[in-house]
């Protein structure tokens, strides 16, 4: 049977990690490669890079970022950010990534989803959405949050999926940051209407709160601030998920 | 090309990159190509593949590899099938019908069953039976399709998506994995050590 995925994410800008983690034995929190290593000693399932890199010239140095992660990690990488075209992913696919994440701009031209697709295939291509509540169900925000589109979320994600999409990172906008949980109501509504895997994000504290999100349908937990305290390891959540019945990679 | 060569195949949209770090973590220098000389005559030869079946097997076919790929397999040359590289070795499959695989290997792939998640994309546990190669354990998996039955002449690993499927199959030091052993942490790197330390067929 397959096992839930444990997600650490890392926000990287301008080839640093944002929020770098304070473990111990690691010379430097900022360094995207040591990093991932670690969690991959630690037993993260998959490794999740977002770039919030703000200019072009940031965004180059994703590439880099991402060839320097691949040399040490073998577990597989999911990157976004600033993905707007085919010809970005590909540059990021050729680089290491073993798959990428499409938002802002898949939102604006949905036929890239399709375009990126057919030339990858659908284990390569994720439609991330940014999800906020809004009265009746959820709406799709872009551009980090700041442009309410009025676009149902749970519809988008079904469109993303018929047009290829193979998976959906699924981030509660309401939730990001809280430490409340994840969005239980928006995981349930697009598992119900979508048969491909989804990525819960966003307002994961604790061991609990990723097993509501596996009953929720969620496959995929992606977190960051619950790993960037350094409290919790990956191995621990695991250990926990595990008490608490849900199937994890051991 | 050096019967102690390594060659991964380019097969056109395949993310080659996670395959080359794994064996360069593995202390092999690998070479991607697509050229048939290498990929008859390399000592060693890693077929992966992302993306469609038809799309795939036409590369191939436009780069001359179909025959090569089918003579290595048949004569027992040190070959790695990984995903779509392994559902090529098939006779088809129900993702793109009307074009046929290399037919090294019988048998047709379909599509995973309602009820579950597809792809299946995640960490799933596999059980190999008389394998030296495979081995049980976890292994990532991102996949929409696969074989159901172990083929005849093959020694397999099995493992469970909606019901039993074929997760990797092995006939000496010919190994097909639907799964990624590059993406599957030290368990995968394991698998890969044993494959490049296990005798290839004389030449």
């Amino acid at each position: 049977m397959l096992t839930v995925r444990i997600i650490p994410c890392l926000d990287i800008r301008d080839g640093e990690v944002v929020k770098g983690v304070q473990f111990q034995h690691l010379r430097s929190a900022g360094d995207p490669a040591e990093l991932a290593a670690e969690y991959e000693r630690q037993g993260a399932d998959e490794l999740a890079m977002l770039d919030v890199s703000a200019t072009p010239e940031g965004r180059k140095t994703a590439v880099q970022t991402v060839k320097a992660v691949r040399r040490v990690l073998a577990v597989p990488m999911l990157v976004g950010g600033g993905v707007r075209a085919a010809d970005d992913a590909a540059a990021l696919l050729d680089a290491g990534a073993d798959k990428v994440s499409a938002n802002t701009a898949a939102v604006e031209h949905p036929k890239m989803i399709d375009e990126i697709a057919e030339r990858f295939g659908s284990q390569c291509t994720v439609l991330a959405i940014d999800a906020a509540e809004c009265e009746g169900g959820f709406e799709v925000v872009t551009r980090s949050g700041t442009h309410r589109t009025g676009q149902d979320a749970v519809a988008w994600a079904r469109e993303a999926a018929n047009r290829g999409a193979g998976e959906i990172l699924l981030t509660s906008w309401d939730r990001d940051g809280t430490r409340r949980g994840y969005h239980l109501e928006l995981i349930g509504q697009t598992a119900r209407c979508v048969c491909v895997p989804i990525i819960a994000s966003g307002g994961a504290q604790n061991a609990r709160h990723l097993a509501e999100a596996v009953r929720a349908g969620a496959t995929g937990l992606l977190a960051a601030s619950i790993f960037h305290d350094a409290e919790l390891t990956v191995g621990d959540l695991k250990r926990d998920l595990g008490s608490l019945g849900v199937e994890v990679r051991s | 090309m050096s019967e102690s060569a390594t060659v991964v195949v380019r097969t056109g949209t395949a993310n080659l990159a996670s395959v080359l770090a794994a064996l360069g973590r593995l202390g092999v220098t690998a070479r991607a190509s697509n050229a048939p000389a290498d990929v008859q005559a390399a000592g060693r030869v890693v077929l992966p593949g992302v993306g469609a079946y038809g799309s795939a097997m036409d590369r191939l076919a436009a780069d001359d590899l179909i025959d090569p790929l089918r003579q290595r397999i048949r004569t027992g040359m040190p070959t790695l099938g990984i995903c779509l590289g392994m559902q090529l070795l098939f006779n088809g499959s129900d993702e793109s019908p009307d074009r046929p695989g290399l037919g090294v290997v019988p048998g047709k792939l379909q599509r995973f069953e309602r009820g579950v998640r597809v792809p299946q994309m995640g960490w799933n546990r596999i059980v190999a039976e008389d394998c030296d190669i495979l081995q049980s354990g976890y292994v990532y998996f991102a996949n929409s399709y696969r074989a159901v039955g172990a083929p005849d002449g093959w020694s397999a690993a099995m493992a469970d998506h909606g019901g039993t499927f074929l997760a990797a199959i092995e006939r000496g030091p010919v190994v097909a994995c639907q799964f990624h052993p590059e993406l599957s942490g030290s368990f995968g790197l394991a698998l890969i050590r044993r494959w490049l330390s296990i005798g290839g067929a004389p030449c």
